[in-house]
């Protein structure tokens, strides 16, 4: 075998255990998937016919997904505002002059390590337990009943915990770009007479823009696919009304695919619904794309 | 005059100054606390009996030698076996963590000193199917991996190597995305000087560029790493709920729904799901928040 077949049959090797994977985990399944949204699939091995667009008619005719959906993008609003909020004050509380900082950048991260199961467990603790103790000790009529078990409360919960267990994770990003901004431009607003206010509005933040574009968009997605704190938290529940009909106050999409397929038994539908999920999460990568190439002709 | 004294007085750290560091240091602390405040809580209420935790869920321990009455209670429990959880887990997120690096850098080394059209057009292919969520892929993955596991008699359900070769597919994408963005970076000269040297191009990867790209593989074992270790729908889904393989989110999960409103045991059990990442992560700690920083950045 000549040295130049031989270099290129390594290199094709070297391709191999990656594309067989993804041919195998991602791609057929994909097709399978989008084409099982067509057919009244069961999941097991039983034989599947065409139904065209039947299991799309009857999602969205259906509450349960719709009030899903809707609290998914309630979600989605309400934790990129918090987790950014949140994670930006950290940011500048541990790139400040205060003694410390590197251990509580270290510290804040922390939650972040661990799974939305356990996290999700220690916060129903909290609370179904601790807080409820709490508001009846101080006499809150809200806090002295569990806010998971109120529908009008459990989303905020839902937003709480996220924040508490991501900020720490965006204020890395934060650190990192602020730590980029030239300490001779900030001293030399300082100098000028610059308060620390405007230090932070006027410098600071606009040469952050490319972390807030990046964690914006993290948090965007991170959001939209919560599931594991879904489930271990408030597992959906409690019950609503939504349209007339019983809805699950707090099931997310990623959970409401889930128990469509395995609570409900209805895969077919359970599948449309994720090639759903699939189609809003694409429209915002190609919202996140065009948005970084319009940004890096300015640049 | 005066402003400029007042100035150089502010530099060099007097009064204005300490008043606002101080504040900044008393806000920082509540805040830190206030974060702290959920492990505080496991860690208290892994000390107490339920009954104490039932009748008064705010409370100070009475005997602190409860700890070791609950963690030996859930440590010896069949519904939980963490020791067997712990291994599980170890074995999935070690293995999966080699193939995945390893693979990745071979192909995003191929992919990026091949300048064809086919090159091309395979990184954008990987690139794009970053969008795929794995909600859309994973009912049909079961069917799929059912079958393909009874043709080649290798079970890929509910088996370490049907979880691992998942593992591969679905954290590939990211990882040759970040070694193909570091590798374009390297320096062709020293591979052709290898290549005159006889060495093969087997041997040029693994001698040459393998070390020069050590760097970015903290970024991919961290970022691939946390989310395997703390994954729980793609266990659930591949390995089941009651397997005999059950990684720790799910060996979590199971007793929790086993022992519903036992707190004192669910919170020892969640002291032991996180103790060893937190163990880890004080020894590793520049490595895994450099990672997460590298890895969000590019």
């Amino acid at each position: 075998m000549s040295s130049k077949s031989k270099r290129k049959l390594t290199e094709a090797l070297f391709l191999v255990p990656t594309l067989l994977a993804f041919v195998m985990v991602i791609i057929i399944p994909f097709l399978y998937g989008i084409y099982y949204s067509f057919t009244n699939w069961q999941g097991t091995g039983a034989a599947t016919a065409w139904v065209g667009f039947d299991n799309y008619k009857a999602i969205f005719r259906e509450p349960g997904f719709l009030h899903s959906f809707l609290v998914t993008l309630e979600f989605t609003v309400f934790n990129v505002i918090s987790v950014n909020v949140v994670a930006f004050i950290i940011s500048l509380l541990v790139t400040s002059e205060i003694r410390g900082r590197n251990v509580y950048r270290a510290g804040f991260f922390v939650p972040n390590l661990i799974g939305g199961i356990v996290l999700g467990l220690v916060w129903q603790f909290i609370f179904s337990n601790i807080l409820p103790q709490i508001g009846a000790a101080i006499g809150s009529q809200l806090l002295s009943k569990s806010l998971i078990s109120n529908k009008d409360t459990v989303m905020l919960t839902m937003v709480i915990v996220n924040a508490w267990q991501y900020a720490g994770y965006i204020m890395l990003i934060y650190v990192a770009s602020i730590q980029g901004i030239s300490k001779s431009v900030l001293e030399a607003a300082e100098v000028d007479g610059a308060t620390y206010w405007t230090r932070i509005t006027k410098i600071q933040i606009p040469l952050m823009a490319n972390a807030f574009t990046i964690s914006l968009f993290l948090t965007l997605t991170n959001s939209f696919k919560m599931y594991d704190v879904n489930v271990a938290l408030t597992n959906g529940g409690p019950t609503a009304l939504f349209m007339m009909k019983p809805v699950q106050a707090s099931e997310l999409l990623a959970l409401n695919i889930y128990q469509t397929a395995f609570k409900y038994n209805n895969m077919a539908q359970g599948q449309a619904k994720a090639v759903i999920f699939f189609v809003v999460l694409t429209i915002f990568s190609i919202i996140q794309v065009s948005y970084n190439k319009s940004k890096e002709i300015e640049a | 005059m005066a402003k400029q004294a007042e100035v150089i007085e502010r530099m060099a750290g007097s009064k204005p100054h300490k008043g606002r560091k101080l504040a900044l240091e008393i806000v920082t602390l509540l805040l830190f606390i206030l974060f702290m405040m959920p492990f505080v809580i496991v860690v208290l209420n892994s000390m107490r009996t339920n009954s104490e935790i039932i009748n008064e869920p705010v409370g100070w321990p009475q005997n602190i030698g409860q700890l070791w009455a609950n963690i030996s209670d859930v440590w010896n429990n069949p519904t939980f076996n963490f020791l067997s959880a712990l291994k599980d887990s170890v074995i999935i997120t070690v293995l999966s963590l080699a193939v995945i690096s390893i693979f990745s850098s071979m192909a995003a080394w191929v992919l990026v000193r091949n300048k064809a059209k086919w090159s091309n057009f395979l990184f954008m292919m990987y690139v794009a199917a970053m969008v795929i969520p794995f909600q859309v892929v994973m009912f049909p993955l079961l069917t799929w991996f059912r079958t393909v596991g009874d043709f080649i008699h290798i079970p890929l359900l509910r088996s370490y190597q049907g979880i691992i070769f998942a593992y591969l597919g679905f954290g590939e994408a990211m990882s040759i995305f970040i070694f193909h963005g570091f590798i374009k970076g390297v320096p062709l000269e020293l591979e052709e000087a290898a290549d005159i040297d006889g060495c093969s191009r087997a041997g040029t990867f693994f001698r040459i560029v393998l070390p020069l790209i050590q760097p970015v593989f903290v970024t991919v074992l961290v970022l691939n790493g946390l989310w395997i270790w703390n994954d729980y729908l793609l266990p659930l889904l591949v390995l089941g709920a009651s397997g005999s393989i059950r990684t720790i989110p799910l060996a979590v999960q199971g007793f929790n729904g086993a022992y519903v409103k036992q707190w004192n045991l669910i919170m020892v059990s969640t002291l032991l799901a996180m103790l060893p990442i937190i163990i880890l992560y004080l020894f590793a700690q520049k490595y895994i928040v450099q990672g997460m920083v590298d890895g969000s950045i590019k």
